[in-house]
């Protein structure tokens, strides 16, 4: 009897979230491809070199964010001083930022009118620009998972045991060993979670491409293309799966690994 | 000891580093929203000029935002609540399933999500042309942060003894579940609501595709004016958004924070922070 108060939820995810994504597959097939839309991704050298930049930008985004916020996490979470919590405080600001307002602050920092560009020109170098392009994007993503994953290494870093890095040392154990082999196997969970969290959204963040530029050449660009431009729904359909499915992949990857794995993508 | 305060110095200049990287933007875009030659900076003077122009261009979408979030918050409230005990009190494959099916929106790109939606719904009747088109999206994406907030605060507690206890003072289940159960995940349903407005405020991913020029919601004026305005109509707009928004960050992040015990078992959980997990 007390399944029946799951059915509101139930009932909304069948009608407005199964239905649709069981009519977006059909539709997939429907082209003048047929059913080989969906291993066009594959096939089409078009398609593949954006999935293939897609699958990168992702991936040094993951790194980068990784290593950027466990030094800045474990330093806050470790460390007491004049104005930390305004400084922990000041980091986790931009974590609800959507990613048409991540677009925008890149934008402010590194383009046209930017910043960097102002402070280059008057150092006589010429106006350095560079939002506008696949590493204006990487700086957008950057900069939308910093926040969320400095709040989950805080949290993890809080548990470490910093017995075990005395010990470590003792032993005579160098700084750079007590990391490699003490800290970081301790935030692993944390990292893995944060990391697959922090993959997904960079695959599939559709805002922060969208103000920086329709010409970066990435996967949810070339869907949004697809539907608008050139309304071919089919191809739309199928490359949208495709990459629903590659973002279900890796977050599942993660999950089995030992990571919770909700993300807020804006 | 010379190497330590070397090395804490050098970690603590990098994340000063990064925390200009994050902020410096948000001043920038602050001063430019509020001076009157973003070019010339604060000498031409400070103005409401763009907040101005703004509210009358887009002020429409601004309380649209305000009205679908609150509209979201209360279906999610509907729908998440129950469905959070149900997950408290029973785990098996049914509710399971049931969980890992409440994800799937998140995991799933928000363009595949609208198109679906589109696919389906675009031309039932004048569905498409309403919020509640709108509103339907960001209720899947939001759902599983309400669960997951309710959700951690259930299992905190000691649901079977309060029940019991409630029980056998002769309560039914519905004076068990308002009187007993809701007040005792005060914080956990706090936590989800601050969640679900801010996201639901911010979406955009769906929110772009699922519009018509006559639901434009904050984030769609957002981009639209970040392509066809000057840099101060941007940036102001941009600031009223954090107006609305950083409060609600700042309550969850408030939330989160570890409290004394009080007399229920009401450890600190991460369900403020469920964003980060």
């Amino acid at each position: 009897m007390i399944y029946l108060l799951l059915a509101p939820a139930l009932i909304f995810f069948a009608v407005f979230f199964l239905l649709p994504m069981g009519q977006l597959f059909l539709l997939g097939g429907s082209g003048e491809l047929g059913w080989l839309a969906y291993t066009e991704v594959l096939t089409n050298a078009n398609y593949l070199q954006s999935m293939l930049a897609t699958l990168l930008v992702a991936l040094v985004t993951t790194v980068c964010t990784l290593i950027i916020s466990a030094i800045a996490g474990v330093f806050l979470q470790r460390n007491q001083f004049l104005g930390r919590s305004m400084l922990t405080s000041l980091l986790t600001l931009p974590l609800a930022f959507p990613g048409v307002v991540v677009g925008f602050m890149i934008i402010m920092l590194a383009g046209r009118q930017g910043l960097i560009g102002q402070l280059t020109q008057e150092l006589g170098a010429g106006k350095l620009v560079f939002a506008y392009s696949m590493f204006g994007l990487f700086l957008g993503y950057l900069y939308f998972s910093i926040p969320r994953t400095i709040v989950t290494v805080m949290a993890a870093a809080e548990k470490m045991d910093t017995r075990l890095e005395e010990a470590a040392r003792s032993l005579g154990a160098s700084h750079w060993h007590v990391v490699r082999d003490v800290m970081v196997p301790a935030l692993k969970p944390a990292l893995i979670s944060s990391g697959a969290i922090c993959f997904a959204t960079a695959v599939s963040a559709f805002g922060t491409a969208f103000t920086l530029a329709t010409r970066i050449n990435v996967m949810p660009m070339v869907i949004y293309t697809e539907f608008t431009m050139s309304a071919n729904l089919a191809m739309a359909a199928a490359l949208s799966f495709f990459l629903g499915a590659t973002t279900w992949l890796v977050l599942a990857i993660a999950r089995s690994a030992g990571g919770s794995t909700v993300a807020a993508a804006g | 000891m010379k190497t330590n305060r070397l090395s804490f110095s050098l970690q603590l200049l990098f994340t000063l580093c990064v925390c200009a990287f994050l902020i410096v933007p948000v001043f920038m875009s602050a001063l430019a929203g509020l001076t009157v030659n973003h070019f010339v900076g604060l000498k031409s003077g400070l103005t409401l000029r763009w907040i101005v122009e703004v509210w009358n261009g887009y002020g429409d979408t601004i309380f649209r935002s305000i009205g679908i979030s609150l509209a979201c918050l209360a279906v999610t409230l509907v729908l998440g609540i129950p469905a959070a005990y149900v997950l408290a009190q029973r785990s098996n494959r049914i509710t399971r399933a049931f969980e890992e099916l409440l994800m799937l929106p998140i995991a799933v790109p928000g363009l595949a999500t609208a198109l679906a939606l589109v696919s389906v719904y675009g031309s039932v009747g004048d569905f498409r042309g309403t919020s509640t088109f709108i509103l339907v999206g960001h209720v899947l994406f939001t759902l599983p942060f309400m669960v997951r907030a309710v959700l951690a605060v259930m299992l905190a507690l000691d649901l079977k003894t309060l029940e019991e206890g409630a029980a056998s003072l002769g309560a039914n289940f519905l004076q068990r579940f308002v009187h007993v159960i809701l007040p005792n995940c005060r914080n956990g349903i706090v936590a989800g609501a601050l969640m679900v407005l801010t996201l639901s405020m911010g979406e955009f991913n769906l929110t772009w595709l699922l519009h018509t020029p006559y639901t434009k919601t904050l984030p769609v004026g957002l981009a639209d004016a970040y392509a066809s305005m000057r840099l101060e109509v941007g940036s102001a707009y941009t600031l009223i958004f954090f107006a609305m928004t950083v409060p609600l960050l700042a309550a969850t992040q408030a939330l989160a924070k570890p409290r004394p015990r009080k007399f229920v078992d009401d450890q600190p959980t991460d369900a403020g922070l469920a964003i980060a997990k």
